[in-house]
């Protein structure tokens, strides 16, 4: 038996089309390592530059959250589930300074917030 | 490389832009909800969700994981896909920004509202690109009722189900603008 890594949707082009994977490891770095070196293009869509999960990539082994447990290292058996879920953020531009500039007469307020 | 397409009602594109005048001038967010099919995407449902990001509402959003969850269960419960996102840029322009190209996830559909001085400016969608360097533009195909014709045929869309509830409403036929 192994371990189950069930894959978000939009991700399952760069798994085989697959909404899960069994893979093999002793923590969820080691699992997610083994998922990666099957599928590599998964590799940029979970990983930023420095080697360490996207601040928005989540991951659960079975339905705890591994930033409360070890991270990387928590462990995992055979038969655990371990799922990565989105978290999904975005936002604007900085917004444009006449508008800015309208806002600020208006309303008496500065530019915080909108620095990108 | 083919063109994204992503089939939306008028009704719902409405209520994404009406979303975004209400939490004017803070992002609004929500779930786009649909199919996705080979010639295009379709829009069928939304999900209104609340914007997380309390620190920086005016220019950022963010979604949690268990509003993700949620999206996904509600979609699934309707016999439907979690296709995508939407949300507003008060004042600014309704293409994605760095901020937004970093943060996104590839295959979903992005719809970004424009909303300036409150009122709704301009409505794009688009894709990340597989190398997550650049996005894609979706081309917004909106689908909006109009009155049947005499010996008038739907052409492509069978009326929607949420087509209205009077009986005026449900004869029309749906066809592309």
């Amino acid at each position: 038996m192994a371990i189950k890594v069930i894959i978000p949707t939009p991700l399952r082009g760069y798994a085989g089309k697959q909404d899960s994977v069994d893979v093999q490891g002793a923590t969820v770095g080691q699992a997610l390592n083994s998922l990666t070196s099957r599928y590599g293009e998964l590799k940029r869509h979970l990983y930023a530059e420095d080697g360490r999960l996207r601040s928005f990539v989540n991951v659960y082994v079975n339905d705890e959250d591994i930033r409360y447990l070890q991270k990387d290292d928590t462990p995992v058996k055979e038969g655990d589930t371990v799922s990565i879920v989105p978290s999904i953020a975005g936002g604007a531009f900085q917004a444009e300074p006449s508008t800015l500039a309208k806002k600020q007469n208006s309303r008496g307020e500065g530019l915080d917030g909108h620095q990108d | 490389m083919s063109r994204h397409w992503l089939r939306i009602r008028e009704e719902l594109a409405g209520r994404i832009a009406a979303h975004g005048v209400e939490t004017y001038p803070h992002e609004c967010c929500g779930a786009l909800l649909g199919r996705d099919q080979e010639d295009a995407r379709e829009v069928v449902e939304l999900l209104p969700l609340a914007n997380q990001r309390n620190d920086s509402p005016r220019n950022r959003f963010e979604v949690t994981p268990e509003d993700v969850r949620l999206a996904e269960r509600t979609a699934r419960d309707a016999g439907l896909e979690l296709i995508g996102w939407y949300h507003s840029h008060p004042d600014a322009p309704a293409r994605p920004s760095e901020f937004d190209r970093e943060h996104a996830w590839p295959w979903y559909s992005y719809i970004i509202a424009s909303i300036r001085n409150g009122q709704p400016s301009d409505m794009t969608s688009w894709r990340l690109q597989d190398d997550r360097k650049a996005y894609d533009s979706e081309w917004i195909e909106i689908v909006a009722p109009v009155a049947l014709r005499p010996g008038g045929r739907p052409r492509n869309h069978p009326a929607p189900q949420a087509a209205g509830a009077n009986g005026e409403q449900e004869r029309n036929e749906w066809l592309l603008r």
